[in-house]
């Protein structure tokens, strides 16, 4: 394909498109510049009417406001909490799952794989209602429980979905030689198939993770009266105020925010671009 | 296999066959890796698979993902509907007040609501809006992306991965200073001096779907890339070799291979921002001025838990969820179609 393109784009149009393709990056980017830069901005600095698009004296402030807010580090530690436990325990479900409708044959296999897909169409934000009531009568109100029971379950259909190509993809001459070899199906499982499959984990649960981590309106729903459960959403808005938001916190805590999906990302971005790739087709 | 960083190659995508709209062809990354053993080895070679015969295996290994499903999915979907058939306010959340079944009172009620129409029609055109918008943006530069050296592609993904990382809550808050009309770069930029744009009704939901469109096209944009890289460069260099135009290669060739993942990416996007709430909420401070920002879920949200009408609420609930199913049942009929196998 690039030799191809190469061959028959003429130079002069190469050079445009990659003119452009970096105006584009840099457009992208921009808003993340500007969130950064605007945390790092002395007080005042950023409540200018002439923004500059640089800073001659970068200053933490804005960041000792946000980590001086009472708990903000426990709210980033149960913003974690939530999306690591959902992470891991949606992966490990999917898997099983995924394992079961495309190593096996039965009955109503076929409904089975339908109902994930419908299942995933499913307006998470429209179940706030009884999920509110539900959580109430478990007695999760007020808890991370009531914040990561709905996301594993939200996770799981796009998860089972996606890992299935990854599945189906391990032959299954390794399993009869696993088998033969006097392998047990637990065993073939866990240390046979879980390895092979890990890689397409690890794209799924970029998506699990971005869920539990965005998570806002549950935050907002669910924990009403017991703030040292809320999560780094909720942390944010404290700084918000649609009348008269303090900038400078609302960008530092933006920040924090989002610099553990960046590194998640930065980490991952390989298994998930050929994880896609790989998911779509199937 | 490539192993450079941000290159895009599917498990499947080793340069072999055309993977002909349908079940694609998969060499798989695994099989590579793992050097499959030698066949024929022992009696049993050439038998079923063991995991094959399962009994009531399958079963064990779907029980946690049915149990998580039935308790935290369906059921709660059908107390939504449930809870749509009953006067349910704050007495009865209470326990002051028996509930009482209402029929179709709810629905009643919110069908003669002028502004749950309003709702609607904004909610479909908004989310319409940012589809049209998210797909072009997405293959428009996933094309590009083919057309460039590593250098220019490097730099596109990371600015798009870093727009895709970005959490909606601090994607809303920055957009809002980006276009904030005291201290915001866009308008001294522009020239708009002190131009608001969230008080009025197509502006603010132009600014909400400018941020909708920049966290939302680079998963587009990457899944297109990665079904373009897929394409064996034989067949296309054969065709460029046979005289087909450019267009011609586009029109006949790629755009029926990559059929599947436009079905897919175009779904997802129906179903992302028809649900969008977290930006509508933060960017225009809970539906706008008078409401003229609202789409269902916040218009949902705001019935609920800000008046207490968990009804009505969960009568609109359910019109949001009979319309995902439509589409659901839209998208279904295109896979069959396209003869893939569940």
């Amino acid at each position: 394909m690039r030799n191809l393109v190469r061959r028959s784009v003429r130079r002069p149009w190469r050079l445009a498109a990659e003119a452009s393709a970096l105006l584009i990056a840099a457009v992208v980017a921009f808003p993340l510049y500007w969130m950064v830069l605007s945390a790092f901005k002395p007080a005042g600095e950023i409540e200018s009417s002439e923004p500059r698009p640089w800073t001659l004296s970068p200053s933490l402030d804005s960041f000792r406001r946000v980590f001086g807010q009472q708990e903000f580090g426990r709210y980033f530690l149960n913003s974690l909490v939530v999306a690591v436990t959902v992470v891991a325990v949606s992966a490990l479900i999917a898997f099983l799952a995924a394992t079961a409708v495309t190593r096996f044959r039965f009955r109503f296999r076929t409904t089975l794989l339908i109902m994930f897909l419908i299942a995933q169409m499913v307006p998470v934000e429209a179940l706030t209602i009884p999920l509110f009531f539900q959580m109430r009568d478990f007695g999760q109100l007020n808890t991370l429980g009531a914040l990561i029971l709905p996301h594993i379950a939200f996770s799981l259909p796009f998860a089972i979905w996606m890992l299935r190509g990854f599945v189906k993809a391990v032959p299954e001459a390794l399993e009869e030689a696993a088998h033969i070899d006097g392998a047990s199906r637990t065993r073939f499982l866990w240390q046979i198939l879980f390895p092979l499959v890990f890689p397409g984990l690890v794209a799924t649960s970029v998506f699990s993770f971005i869920s539990a981590w965005n998570d806002f309106l549950f935050a907002k729903s669910f924990i009403i009266s017991d703030t040292s459960q809320s999560t780094l959403p909720m942390a944010l808005l404290v700084f918000y105020k649609p009348d008269d938001p303090d900038w400078g916190g609302v960008m530092a805590g933006s920040t924090v925010m989002t610099i553990p999906v960046l590194i998640f990302f930065v980490l991952v971005q390989r298994r998930l671009v050929s994880g896609l790739g790989g998911a779509v087709k199937d | 296999m490539t192993d450079r960083p941000l290159t895009v190659s599917a498990p499947g995508a080793a340069p072999g066959p055309a993977p002909a709209a349908g079940p694609a062809v998969r060499a798989s990354s695994a099989r590579a890796a793992t050097k499959a053993p030698r066949p024929g080895r022992g009696p049993a070679a050439g038998r079923r698979s063991p995991l094959a015969r399962g009994g009531w295996t399958p079963w064990l290994y779907l029980a946690p993902a049915l149990v998580v499903l039935g308790g935290l999915l369906v059921y709660p979907v059908y107390q939504l509907g449930l809870i749509s058939f009953l006067e349910y306010t704050q007495a009865q959340v209470s326990g002051g007040e028996p509930t009482s079944f209402q029929g179709f009172g709810n629905y009643a009620a919110l069908f003669r609501d002028e502004q749950f129409w309003q709702v609607l029609l904004a909610t479909m055109v908004f989310a319409g809006a940012c589809v049209v918008s998210t797909l072009a943006v997405g293959c428009a530069l996933a094309v590009l992306l083919t057309r460039v050296r590593a250098l220019p592609r490097l730099a596109l993904m990371l600015a798009a991965l870093g727009a895709w990382a970005t959490p909606a809550v601090t994607g809303s808050t920055v957009w809002l200073l980006l276009f904030d009309p005291d201290f915001g770069p866009v308008n001294r930029i522009l020239g708009l001096g002190d131009h608001s744009w969230t008080y009025g009704r197509y502006s603010a939901f132009a600014l909400v779907l400018l941020e909708v469109v920049w966290c939302s096209f680079p998963f587009v944009m990457v899944t297109v890339y990665a079904g373009i890289r897929a394409v064996p460069s034989e067949v296309l260099e054969a065709a460029s070799l046979d005289g087909a135009s450019q267009w011609r290669i586009w029109r006949s060739m790629l755009a029926p291979m990559l059929r599947p993942i436009l079905v897919v990416v175009t779904i997802q996007s129906v179903i992302w921002d028809f649900k969008v709430f977290t930006q509508i909420y933060v960017m225009t401070n809970g539906g706008g001025i008078a409401g003229q920002n609202l789409v269902l879920n916040v218009y949902a949200y705001q019935k609920a838990f800000a008046s207490s009408q968990y009804g009505l609420g969960s009568a609109i609930g359910v019109v949001m969820l009979l319309i995902l199913l439509a589409v659901t049942l839209v998208y279904l009929r295109l896979l069959r179609r396209q003869g893939e196998e569940l």
